[in-house]
């Protein structure tokens, strides 16, 4: 449930308007998710993906995932081991994207004080971002019940399932 | 207090007297798209593991233009993937080859006035110019909706777009929505809906309409609107639909903003590359040199978008340093180009015809970019590598301007080309 969701890990830092382009390369998309999950964010930091580790946390400023729909983009990220994204603002399919793949989205106005590097525990309810370091405490916009019960499910085919088949895959 | 446009299409697929903005509500969808990248390889697999079946195949429009033609024995999977699952589902309004998915919503009548349209694509907000909300999604929204016919979204805030004047001879849609996304950038009208208006949108052709509608995806939108009208209608009429003019917004609806334009003051203007908010006038430029010019996709390759480039390459002649590449929007477009012999005059004049598709755009089909390469494209992004190597260069401009380009050899004011026709 929801009211349990706490994520934790180490952040990569990212600036403004990172794009669907730069997140997993066009050319990528006729492949499978194993080899786009080797490439992510190559686009703008080509040296990054063998870098992540599983539960690795990113965080972007501005509309982060402008640009096209494709949802291979956050897939990627979580098949590379992202746990969750914390952004200023998201670009509106990258963050339906986000709930549907089942990876959190973080929308934190204030995340730019948090530094690469940095371990951040994210309170998905409360809508709280705790920088581990130092303790700072961030507000983030709790996500609305309606969209938090797909991503609590697991995405929205787990959500589906539940709802019509009543069997969680 | 009245509603906009946007508000009255929520309400009745909501089944609602009225909405607020930021609510979060579920709807019932109207029409829904998906093409070969983000349709059935995606989707079908999941709809197995449901055992779950298709909501409407006839409300169902299914487009292979990715992967068209396939190039690879990857893409020639995933377009047979995608007849397949049309095949299997009943879904007659299949295309392949035909053109881009979002050039054929609007050509063949399928997005109507009023109607809540849902595509797996972000440049879905094109058909906004038939006056539906026209919002995109990814592949997973997808299946949430051809399940079951509903999506989820939150009522957004409008700006109204408000163009007066007229657009000077050789001046564009696309020189209008590229200074727009200049002046409030790549996030400026993020999560809101753009509703265009005023004497200068009241003139414009269905297709020049589209080019404003189809680059809110660039200026972050969670779409673009023009709000039915004569022209709206007519154009559907000659296609032999028989539409109603649909919503408009009451005259005392409520905007968060207001943009005021006098299309009069516009000029030729391009993106330089990697960010497609860096716009400039042509005139201030100072005349780069481009070795590549392409006339394509969904925003720029359109019958009338290939009609301004041949205005420039009437009688002319591509430089010998540049390679003129033209990918129409749509069999239908080159169709019309080949019988009033715009088609010609392009090919005469140097023209390399591609197939019809997304093509280069997102750097998938061919007519891609090599390192150090610089292009001019009618396109609508271009990011770093967007349409090929990362090392190459990519301004964006109308389609005036890139067959300027294409001539000279460098980016100039197309004015100067088109006020003197040889």
């Amino acid at each position: 449930m929801i009211e349990d969701a706490r994520i934790e890990g180490r952040v990569w830092t990212f600036g403004d308007n990172v794009d669907t382009d730069a997140i997993v390369p066009g050319k990528y998309l006729v492949h499978d998710l194993p080899e786009i999950a080797k490439h992510v964010m190559e686009g703008i930091r080509p040296d990054l993906a063998p870098l992540i580790e599983r539960g690795d946390i990113i965080v972007g400023g501005n509309n982060f995932g402008t640009g096209s729909s494709r949802e291979m983009a956050p897939r990627g990220l979580q098949a590379a081991g992202v746990s969750a994204v914390i952004a200023k603002s998201f670009a509106r399919i990258f963050f339906r994207n986000c709930i549907n793949v089942g990876l959190a989205p973080v929308e934190c106005a204030g995340s730019d004080v948090i530094e690469e590097g940095q371990r951040v525990s994210i309170d998905l309810a409360r809508g709280i971002v705790t920088i581990v370091d130092t303790g700072q405490q961030l507000e983030a916009v709790p996500l609305p019940q309606e969209v938090g019960e797909i991503l609590t499910a697991g995405g929205m085919e787990n959500y589906l399932a539940a709802k019509f088949t009543g069997a969680h895959s | 207090m009245g509603m906009t446009v946007t508000e009255k299409i929520i309400a009745r697929a909501a089944h609602r007297d009225r909405v607020q903005p930021d609510e979060i509500l579920w709807v019932d969808v109207d029409l829904a798209m998906m093409h070969d990248s983000s349709g059935p390889r995606r989707i079908w697999p999941a709809l197995e593991r449901l055992e779950m079946g298709i909501w409407d195949p006839d409300r169902v429009v299914l487009v292979c233009d990715h992967y068209v033609p396939a190039n690879t024995i990857a893409a020639a999977e995933i377009l047979e993937t995608t007849r397949k699952f049309a095949n299997a589902f009943g879904i007659k309004r299949f295309h392949e080859a035909d053109g881009i998915a979002h050039t054929l919503m609007v050509e063949k009548g399928y997005a109507q006035p009023g109607m809540m349209y849902l595509g797996s694509d972000s440049h879905t907000c094109t058909a906004g110019v038939m006056g539906c909300l026209a919002l995109g999604v990814g592949s997973t929204d997808m299946l949430g909706i051809v399940t079951t016919g509903q999506t989820w979204l939150r009522v957004p805030h409008s700006i109204r777009v408000q163009v007066n004047g007229e657009l000077s001879t050789g001046v564009t849609a696309k020189d209008l929505i590229l200074t727009i996304i200049g002046d409030k950038g790549m996030d400026g009208g993020l999560y809101r809906v753009l509703e265009f208006g005023g004497s200068a949108i009241d003139t414009m052709s269905v297709q020049e309409r589209s080019v404003l509608t189809n680059m809110c995806a660039e200026i972050g939108a969670k779409t673009g609107i023009v709000p039915s009208d004569r022209t709206t209608v007519k154009h559907l009429a000659a296609l032999g639909v028989d539409a109603d003019e649909g919503p408009t917004s009451d005259s005392d609806a409520v905007y968060e903003q207001v943009w005021n334009y006098d299309a009069t003051d516009i000029e030729p203007v391009v993106a330089r590359p990697n960010c497609h908010d860096d716009i400039i006038p042509i005139s201030s430029l100072g005349e780069p040199a481009v070795t590549r010019a392409y006339i394509g996709s969904c925003t720029g390759a359109k019958y009338e978008d290939l009609a301004m480039a041949a205005a420039v390459l009437q009688g002319r002649h591509v430089a010998e340093t540049v390679l003129l590449q033209i990918a129409p929007a749509s069999r239908e477009a080159l169709q019309q180009a080949m019988d009033d012999g715009t088609a010609h005059a392009l090919m005469k004049a140097g023209a390399h015809f591609l197939s019809t598709g997304c093509g280069a755009c997102p750097g998938i089909g061919a007519g891609i970019l090599a390192a150090g390469e610089v292009s001019i494209s009618t396109t609508s992004r271009n990011s770093r590598g967007r349409m090929g190597s990362p090392e190459s260069s990519l301004y964006l401009g109308s389609p005036y301007s890139v067959a300027a380009a294409a001539v000279v050899g460098k980016i100039v004011d197309p004015r100067e080309l088109i006020g003197d026709l040889p």
